[in-house]
C-alpha cells in the first residue's frame, strides 16, 4: 500500500506543481446511483476532495434514459458539466470531433498512463487522432454465465461447465418447475445477451468479422448460423422469467426459482449480497464455458471543455484522482469491478474476478460493440434481438437474414 | 383601441397585440420555429449533432421500413381510439352518476379525480406492480382460493396494450369526468323540465339533447386527451419499458430512442415529422371548421 | 366557438342539476351507489397499496401480500425517503429537492398563468387578425411530444443566453403549459357576457384596464383551474428540470427518480412508495383542498365555447 500512495502523491504533484493550489467545484454527472455503485463514486469523490476542490453530484439514475440526452444537451448547449461518467463507446465520437471536449494528453504523458494502464485497449477507445478525451476508471466484463450450484445438485445433475451442458441439464430444471435461464426484459440486458453468445458461442475470430468488418455474407453464413441456433435455445430456456430489471433476475436464480444468468461481472455483488459464495455456492463461466474471451470495455470520465482556469485545474486533479493506483484499489472493490491499471492487486478477489484478471493477462480480450459500431446499429440490432427473444414464432433463420441485412448497412 | 389619431391597420387593437406579443412569439420560434428545423433536418443524416449533409428522403424511406415503427403506430391507433371511447364513455358515465344528487359528491369526486395529480412515471409504477403476476393482482385473488385465477396482461404481448390502458385510464378519466361534469352543470335546469314534461327518458334526453349542448366542453376534452395520448411515453416506460418484446411500443418512445439512444437524430426527426404532419392533418381542418366564416367580435 | 353565446346565464355549478329528484333507497339509487362504489375501488386500489406498502417493514413486503394492512405499522419508510436516503452521493432523501420543486413550480405556474390568461382574453375580446392562427398553432403545439423538442429548445435557450439556469426552465414550462392554458381562457372569457365588455369600452376603457379591473375579478375560477394544471404538471415534470437545469436547481422528482430506479439488492418498495407518495403530496393536498373549485372553475370555462 505505501507504494501505491507515494505514487498517487507523486501522480497529485505532477500536475498541481508549478500551479497554485485553487479549488472549485466540480459538477460530476454519472448514473451510478445503486448501493455499490454510490459507494464505488463516494471513494472517488472523497479522494478528489482531499486535494480541497469541492464535488457538486449530479446523478441521474438511468443512463439511457435520461443521462445521454441530458449530457448532450448540457455540452452543446454551452453550459458544461466539469466531468462526466460515460461507457466507453462510439457514442462521444461526435462531441470530440465537434471540439466539445477536452483532451487529457499532457496528464497522461506526466504520469505515464500508458505504461500502467492495462490492457491497452481501453486507452486505445478513448483516444481520437491521438490524443486522449477520457479516462478508464475501470473494466467489466460482460461474457458471463452465472449458475446457483445448489439448484443443481439438488436436481441430482452435476454444475454444467459450459453451454451445451447448460443446454442439457435444462429438461431436468424444466421438470421440477425451475426457470433454466433467468433473463431480465429490458432490451440492454437482451442485447447483451445475444451479443455474449455471438462472442463465446461463436468466438472472437466471428465477433470480428461480424462487428469489426461488418461482414455481411459471412453475417448470412453458417457460422452466424450457430450463433442464432444457440439463441433460439436461450429462447426457450428463459420462458418464464418475466421480470424486468436484471438483478431482479438475479434474485430468481439465487432464490433456487432459476437455474442460471447471463450478464456482466457486476452481478457477481448480487450473489454475494445474497449470501452466496463465489466458487461453492455459484459458479461463474467465463465466455459461458466454451471461447473463454471478454471484453475489456468499462466505464470511463470525460472532460467537457471549459473556460475556467479553476474548473480546468479540478478537471486534471480528478483525471489523475481516478487511475490513482490507491483510488483504483478502492473503488474497484467498492464497484465489483477489476481495475484499469497492471500495478494493483486485487485487495481480496473472488475466484471469478481471479478468472477474470487471468483472461485479461492473457489478453484473451475482444472489442466491446460499443466501440465497434455506431449506437445506430447497435439500437437496430437490439430492436432485432429485442423482438426476436420475445416472439417464439420468430425462427432463427429469419432473425439472421434480418441480422445480416443490418450488418450490410452498419456503420 | 383606435381612439389615437388615425387608425390603421397595423394599430388597430395595439395593446391586444402588444399583450399577444408572448403568444405569438412562441407560436412562431417555438412551436413552428422547432418544427420547421425538426422537419429541415430530417433530411439530413444528423447522428448525435445536426448536420447539414443533405440525404433527401433516405430518412423517411428507412423509417417505414422500420418494423418497429410500424409497430409503434399500430399500437398508439389502438391504444389511441380504445382510450379516447373509454376515457369519454367512463368520464361521461361517471360525471352523469354524481349529477344525480348524490351524497358524498365531493368524495367521489376527489376519489375519482386525484390519480391526475400523480405523474405518469408514479402510475405507470404503481400499476406494473398491482398487475405483476407474482405478488400483484392475480397473485392476491389466487390466495383467496381461485387457483387457476389467471391476470397478467403486461407479460402477454397479446394483451400489454390493455394493461398500459387500465393504468392510463385510471390517470385521465377522473379529469374527463370532472370537465363532463362542469358541461352537465352548466346545462339550464329548464332543458330537464322541458323533457321531462315531454316525457322523454332521461338517456335519451342526455343523447339527444345534453350532450349536443355541451360541444365546448366535448372539444376541450378531446383536446386534453389526444393530447396526452400522442405524447403517450411515461407510462410506457415506467409500466412495461416497450415490452414484452416491441409489444408496446409507441412513435414518441421510437422518437426518444432514436434521438438519444441510438444517437440517430436525423431518424428521430423523420419519425417526428410523420407525428406533427399527422396532428396537422386533423387540426387544421377543424381549426378551418370552427374558425372560417366566423365573424370577429 | 362563440355559438353557445345563446346561453348567457352564468352556470350554477354548486348545485347537482341531474335530472330527477333523489328518494333514499329506489333502486335507481341503489344502482348509482353500488356503480360509483365499484369504480372507487378501482380508483383507490393503487393508493391504498401504495400507502400501506409505505407503511411496512421489508421482511412483511417480502412475504405478506401487498393488499394486506401492515401487521406493524413504520414509519420509518418515510423518514428515509425524506430524510436520509442516498440518491447518489447525497444521502439527505427528497427533503434536498423539495425547495428546489417550490423554487421552480412557483414561478412557473405565475408565468405560465400570467401569460396565457392574457392570450386568453386578447384572443376572445380583442380578436385581431390572424390571432386564430396562431391560436391554432398552438393548439397543434399542444399536441407535439416535449422529447422532439428537447433539442431544439437547448438551442433556442443558448441563443438567447438562459440555458442551464432557472430562468431557462420556468421560460420552458411558461411554452408548453401555453397551449392548454389558452385555451381554458379563451373558452373561458368567451362566456363573458359582450355586453359587459362592450360597455366598458364605451365608457373608454383599455385593453388592461378591462384586463384587471373587469375581467380578472370575474375569473377567479379559472385561474384556480389553471393553478391546479400547472402545480400538478410542474411539479411532476422530471425531464425538463433535469435538462434544463443544474444538480443544485434539480427538482424532487430526480431524487425520486433516483431512488425508484436505482438497483442493487433487494427493492425497497416501502422506501419506493413512500418515496413516491411523498412527492405526491403537494398536488394531492391540492385537489383535495379544491376539487370543488375545480369542477367550479371548468363549469365555468370549459362549457361556453
Amino acid at each position: 500500500m505505501k507504494t501505491f500512495k507515494a505514487a498517487a502523491l507523486s501522480a497529485l504533484m505532477a500536475t498541481t506543481a508549478g500551479q497554485p493550489m485553487v479549488a472549485a467545484d466540480l459538477e460530476v454527472t454519472h448514473w451510478w446511483t445503486s448501493g455499490a455503485e454510490a459507494a464505488a463514486i463516494r471513494v472517488i469523490a472523497d479522494a478528489f476532495k482531499e486535494s480541497g476542490n469541492g464535488w457538486t453530484d449530479g446523478a441521474i439514475a438511468g443512463a439511457g434514459g435520461v443521462a445521454r440526452p441530458l449530457i448532450t444537451s448540457r455540452i452543446t448547449g454551452g453550459d458544461p458539466m466539469g466531468a462526466t461518467q460515460f461507457t466507453h463507446s462510439s457514442a462521444m465520437r461526435e462531441l470530440i470531433e465537434a471540439g466539445f471536449m477536452r483532451d487529457v494528453t499532457e496528464i497522461a504523458e506526466a504520469q505515464g498512463w500508458k505504461a500502467q494502464i492495462f490492457p491497452q485497449s481501453l486507452l486505445d477507445s478513448c483516444t481520437f487522432e491521438g490524443k486522449l478525451y477520457c479516462v478508464p476508471s475501470n473494466i467489466h466484463s460482460q461474457q458471463w454465465l452465472w449458475l446457483n450450484n445448489a439448484v443443481f445438485e439438488d436436481n441430482g445433475l452435476a454444475v454444467p461447465q459450459n453451454w451445451d451442458e447448460f443446454v442439457a441439464a435444462a429438461p431436468t430444471l424444466r421438470e421440477k418447475g425451475i426457470i433454466p435461464l433467468a433473463q431480465g426484459q429490458q432490451a440492454w440486458q437482451i442485447q447483451l445477451m445475444f451479443n455474449v453468445l455471438m462472442v463465446s458461442i461463436g468466438g472472437p475470430e466471428l465477433f470480428d468479422k461480424v462487428y469489426g468488418e461488418l461482414d455481411a455474407d459471412y453475417a448470412a453464413g453458417a457460422d452466424v448460423a450457430k450463433v442464432f441456433k444457440a439463441a433460439a435455445e436461450a429462447r426457450d430456456l428463459m420462458d418464464g422469467s418475466n421480470v424486468q430489471a436484471w438483478n431482479e433476475a438475479a434474485l430468481l436464480v439465487t432464490d433456487g426459482r432459476a437455474g442460471g444468468q447471463i450478464m456482466g461481472d457486476w452481478v457477481q455483488g448480487e450473489f454475494m449480497q445474497a449470501g452466496l459464495k463465489a466458487g461453492e455456492d455459484f459458479s461463474c463461466l467465463p465466455g459461458l464455458g466454451v471461447h473463454e474471451y471478454i471484453t475489456a470495455a468499462g466505464d470511463a470520465f470525460y472532460f467537457p471543455k471549459v473556460d475556467d482556469p479553476e474548473i480546468i485545474a479540478a478537471q486534471d486533479e480528478l483525471a489523475s484522482v481516478i487511475v490513482a493506483p490507491k483510488t483504483q484499489v478502492a473503488f474497484t472493490a467498492a464497484k465489483g469491478a477489476l481495475p484499469v491499471r497492471r500495478d494493483v492487486e486485487l485487495s481480496d478477489p473472488t475466484p471469478c474476478m481471479e478468472k477474470g484478471m487471468e483472461i485479461l493477462k492473457d489478453g484473451r480480450i475482444v472489442e466491446s460493440i460499443n466501440t465497434m459500431v455506431s449506437p445506430d446499429t447497435v439500437g437496430r440490432v437490439t430492436d432485432l434481438v429485442v423482438e426476436f427473444f420475445a416472439d417464439p414464432d420468430f425462427t432463427p433463420e429469419q432473425a439472421q437474414e434480418e441480422f445480416a441485412e443490418i450488418i450490410a448497412t452498419a456503420d | 383601441m383606435s381612439q389615437s389619431g388615425k387608425p390603421t391597420a397595423l394599430f388597430k387593437n395595439l395593446s391586444a397585440k402588444i399583450a399577444a406579443i408572448p403568444m405569438v412569439l412562441t407560436a412562431l420560434m417555438v412551436f413552428v420555429g422547432c418544427s420547421v428545423w425538426t422537419i429541415i433536418y430530417s433530411f439530413t443524416n444528423s447522428r448525435l449533432l445536426p448536420s447539414a449533409e443533405w440525404v433527401g428522403l433516405d430518412q423517411y424511406e428507412r423509417l417505414w421500413g422500420t418494423r418497429r415503427w410500424l409497430i409503434s403506430i399500430e399500437n398508439l391507433a389502438i391504444y389511441g381510439i380504445l382510450m379516447l371511447i373509454l376515457a369519454l364513455v367512463i368520464g361521461f358515465l361517471l360525471a352523469a352518476l354524481i349529477d344525480q344528487k348524490i351524497r358524498f359528491e365531493d368524495g367521489f369526486r376527489t376519489i375519482f379525480l386525484y390519480p391526475y395529480a400523480l405523474s405518469f412515471i408514479v402510475t405507470g409504477l404503481v400499476w406494473q406492480w398491482l398487475l405483476n403476476p407474482e405478488f400483484g393482482i392475480q397473485n392476491a385473488v389466487r390466495n383467496l382460493g381461485f387457483e387457476t385465477f389467471s391476470f397478467d396482461p403486461l407479460y402477454n404481448p397479446d394483451t400489454v396494450l390493455y394493461g398500459v390502458l387500465i393504468a392510463g385510464l385510471w390517470h385521465t378519466s377522473g379529469l374527463v369526468m370532472c370537465l363532463m361534469l362542469a358541461g352537465l352543470r352548466g346545462i339550464d335546469e329548464d332543458v330537464w323540465k322541458a323533457t321531462k314534461i315531454d316525457g322523454i327518458p332521461a338517456w335519451k334526453t342526455y343523447i339527444v339533447v345534453v350532450i349536443p349542448m355541451m360541444r365546448p366542453v366535448f372539444i376541450t376534452t378531446l383536446v386534453l386527451v389526444t393530447s396526452g395520448i400522442i405524447k403517450l411515453y411515461d407510462l410506457v416506460i415506467a409500466q412495461t419499458g416497450g415490452g414484452p418484446g416491441l409489444a408496446s411500443e409507441v412513435p414518441a418512445k421510437f422518437v426518444f430512442d432514436m434521438m438519444f439512444v441510438s444517437q440517430n437524430l436525423a431518424q428521430g426527426f423523420a419519425a417526428s415529422t410523420m407525428m406533427l404532419v399527422a396532428v396537422i392533418f386533423v387540426i387544421i381542418p377543424w381549426a378551418y371548421l370552427e374558425f372560417g366564416g366566423k365573424k370577429h367580435g | 366557438m362563440a355559438d353557445v353565446t345563446t346561453n348567457m346565464r352564468r352556470p350554477s355549478p354548486a348545485h347537482a342539476s341531474g335530472p330527477k329528484p333523489r328518494r333514499a333507497f329506489s333502486r335507481k339509487n341503489i344502482m348509482i351507489y353500488s356503480i360509483l362504489f365499484v369504480l372507487a375501488v378501482y380508483y383507490l386500489l393503487p393508493f391504498y397499496v401504495m400507502l400501506m406498502t409505505s407503511l411496512k417493514g421489508l421482511a412483511e413486503i417480502r412475504t405478506g401480500n401487498i393488499f394486506a394492512p401492515p401487521m406493524e405499522i413504520t414509519f420509518e419508510p418515510w423518514a428515509k425517503a425524506w430524510a436520509t436516503v442516498c440518491t447518489g452521493l447525497n444521502c439527505d432523501g427528497l427533503s434536498r429537492g423539495f425547495w428546489n420543486s417550490v423554487k421552480i413550480t412557483v414561478p412557473s405556474v405565475f408565468f405560465s398563468i400570467a401569460v396565457a390568461s392574457v392570450n386568453g382574453y386578447a384572443l376572445s375580446m380583442w380578436r385581431f387578425k390572424g390571432a386564430n392562427v396562431f391560436f391554432t398553432i398552438l393548439i397543434i403545439g399542444a399536441f407535439i411530444p416535449y422529447q422532439v423538442m428537447i433539442y431544439p429548445i437547448v438551442v433556442l435557450l443558448r441563443e438567447i443566453g438562459l440555458y442551464g439556469n432557472l430562468g431557462g426552465l420556468v421560460l420552458v414550462h411558461t411554452v408548453f403549459g401555453m397551449p392548454i392554458l389558452t385555451l381554458l381562457f379563451r373558452n373561458y372569457f368567451s362566456s363573458v357576457p359582450e355586453e359587459l365588455f362592450k360597455a366598458a369600452r364605451v365608457d373608454g376603457a383599455r385593453f388592461w384596464t378591462i384586463y384587471f379591473k373587469i375581467m380578472l375579478p370575474m375569473a377567479v375560477p379559472i385561474f384556480v383551474v389553471a393553478v391546479i394544471l400547472q402545480t400538478t404538471a410542474i411539479w411532476n415534470d422530471f425531464l425538463f428540470g433535469v435538462i434544463y437545469t443544474r444538480p443544485e436547481n434539480y427538482p424532487m422528482t430526480v431524487q425520486l427518480n433516483n431512488i425508484v430506479n436505482s438497483v442493487t439488492g433487494v427493492k425497497e418498495y416501502n422506501v419506493n412508495m413512500a418515496a413516491t407518495l411523498l412527492s405526491g403530496v403537494v398536488p394531492l393536498t391540492i385537489y383535495f383542498l379544491s376539487g370543488k373549485l375545480f369542477v367550479r372553475g371548468i363549469a365555468a370555462g370549459a362549457v361556453k365555447g
